[in-house]
């Protein structure tokens, strides 16, 4: 049996680690915001951020290829910027992952800053720590679980995404052909040797990664005062 | 240093309605039952109510106004809270640093001596989950004193802990004024404890101020009495200790120049105290009584009676010599039989009498 072409799962953790890292320097301040807020669209924030979790990819997937195709105001100023298309290139699958997972970084996110709560930030603030430099040094330590949980389910969630990328990204090698999309392209083909390997690939590394945030939680316990 | 407060805040189940020029000097207790706005009026003070409207002012520099509110973290006013707040992820040491690092640069309140006053030292490596409530309270103390605040809050401190913590408590706050020239700020609704640590006193009573002044004159109001509560409500006297009876083991007190002795405490003759005397431990005799075992009786002139047409009492007021006041709390039918009126000159046989040892601050 021949070791299969392990350049789709690079380019998988490759968009996984980038969606992450943009996932939780966007996803953080609107997680505060949502944890914070008393405005009245905080509803509405809501429901759009948690859309990814109930519609099918598919429905996700097709919007994404109206918004970001070369026709659309959006990827025609990419076009225009860039020379590159949006559709079917590495860029637009980011773009589409970090919509596609945006509920797993900033749902965590707002438990964890909903549960530090005022009163620690209002004692930041009478001794004398601006609201920036609270949240930097109190918030953000006291949600240090919030963080982890946020990364590794935006992380897992983006290794595992399937009918999304299938609809923007297509099947390039190198560029959108990622893990996923390998492991169906070798069934369609009844490569099925291949798919076996490719697939306890994905299913070992995912156990290991799992395994290894939960082992660091458990050393890393939140102390209550 | 003067706090002058001018506020209004309106929330669904409370409102809270305020005009008060508070002179700030040692520390000045704001007194009144649970759920009158104490605490509200501290959190205006502090900057933490951004909904509240009015104005706000400490000395000339106004904190809030109409297009003008100046944000919790430039105050430079301490806040201590009841729940401390101290924060879960530093350990003692770092929670203090915390406070230094942002303290301003001409700040006078330095480490050691907060170290030493509240007596930290032993804390200092300790998580903040370990320590007990007494410890948690001196350590949020001390993290306010070395933000270098300007004007210190406390929000009821000792009010989540029992008894024997709160004595401990007592003479840490009552030295922090002097120690660190620091005007307090106190919220509590215990006589007791506004007897022992309050220079003056503010008493707030449904959304409103009821009351300000010095703490004996205060206390000894009468209209004060829904305020503190009937049964704790009192007077607080001022003594000086005239010497000590060896065989009987008793601490005699002069009291507006009357005598009164009580159990022997170690106190020094010419010592100045303060005497807490609850009103229902006071009763009233037209002349000094024969065959009795109380041995505490001043005298002293009716200078009001509150009848309480609702419940069986009444409370007399007494001016006995000095300026000082004495309260009683005694049945409305006593009036009647006595025929107490004001004016007349009546023996005040006092029952029971707590004294705190702070010296009275002179004047």
């Amino acid at each position: 049996m021949s070791l299969p072409d392990l350049g789709p799962l690079w380019l998988s953790i490759q968009l996984a680690a980038v969606t992450t890292l943009i996932l939780l320097i966007f996803g953080t301040p609107l997680a505060w915001w949502l944890a914070t807020t008393r405005s009245r669209f905080k509803p509405v924030a809501e429901a759009i951020t948690a859309l990814p979790l109930v519609l099918p990819p598919t429905v996700l997937g097709f919007y994404l290829l109206i918004m970001l195709s070369p026709n659309s105001t959006l990827g025609g100023l990419w076009r225009d910027a860039t020379g590159n298309s949006l559709t079917f290139s590495f860029s637009g699958l980011v773009l589409a992952s970090i919509l596609y997972s945006l509920p797993f970084a900033v749902q965590p996110l707002q438990a964890a800053f909903e549960g530090v709560g005022r009163g620690p930030m209002e004692a930041a603030a009478s001794l004398r720590a601006s609201k920036l430099n609270a949240f930097l040094t109190v918030a953000v330590p006291l949600s240090k679980r919030g963080f982890l949980t946020a990364g590794v389910l935006s992380f897992a969630h983006t290794i595992g995404e399937f009918g999304v990328v299938l609809m923007v990204g297509g099947n390039i090698p190198g560029q959108t052909r990622v893990i996923s999309i390998a492991i169906y392209e070798k069934v369609e083909t009844l490569d099925y040797a291949q798919a076996h390997v490719l697939s306890l690939i994905l299913l070992v590394f995912s156990f290991v990664v799992l395994l290894l945030v939960y082992s660091l939680n458990r050393r890393m316990p939140v102390r209550v005062g | 240093m003067q706090l002058s407060v001018d506020i209004r805040l309106a929330k669904p189940d409370f409102s809270l309605q305020i005009t008060h020029d508070f002179e700030l000097g040692g520390i000045t207790a704001l007194f009144g039952p649970s759920g009158v706005g104490k605490s509200t009026l501290l959190r205006i003070i502090s900057g933490l109510e951004a909904k509240s409207s009015g104005r706000v002012a400490y000395g000339d520099e106004v904190w809030q106004e109409k297009g003008r509110f100046v944000p919790p973290h430039k105050r430079g006013v301490g806040y201590v809270f009841q729940d401390t707040r101290l924060f879960s992820h530093l350990n003692v040491m770092q929670n203090l640093k915390y406070a230094t690092k942002r303290s301003p640069a001409d700040s006078q309140i330095s480490f050691e001596p907060v170290v030493e006053t509240l007596d930290l030292a032993p804390l200092l490596d300790r998580q903040t989950g370990s320590l007990s409530g007494g410890e948690r309270q001196r350590v949020a103390i001390g993290r306010t004193l070395l933000s270098g605040p300007r004007l210190l809050l406390m929000d009821e401190p000792l009010a989540a802990l029992d008894r024997a913590r709160k004595a401990s408590l007592l003479p840490y706050i009552a030295r922090l004024p002097n120690a660190f020239s620091l005007p307090v700020i106190y919220v509590t609704h215990s006589v007791e404890e506004v007897a022992r640590l309050a220079d003056q006193m503010v008493v707030l009573a449904d959304g409103g101020l009821l009351a300000s002044g010095g703490v004996a004159k205060t206390l000894a109001r009468l209209d004060i009495a829904e305020a503190s509560g009937k049964f704790e409500a009192g007077s607080v006297v001022k003594a000086v200790v005239s010497g000590q009876d060896e065989a009987f083991k008793l601490t005699k007190l002069t009291v507006a120049g009357q005598s009164v002795s009580m159990p022997a405490s170690a106190v020094k003759k010419g010592e100045a105290l303060r005497l807490r005397i609850r009103a229902r431990d006071v009763a009233i005799a037209l002349q000094k009584p024969e065959g009795l075992s109380i041995r505490n009786i001043l005298q002293g002139t009716i200078t009001e009676i509150a009848q309480e047409a609702e419940t069986a009492f009444a409370e007399i007021l007494l001016d006995i010599g000095e300026g000082q006041r004495l309260r009683a709390r005694i049945t409305r039918a006593s009036v009647a039989e006595l025929g107490l009126s004001e004016g007349m000159v009546v023996q005040a046989l006092v029952k029971s009498v707590s004294f705190d040892r702070r010296a009275l601050p002179k004047g």
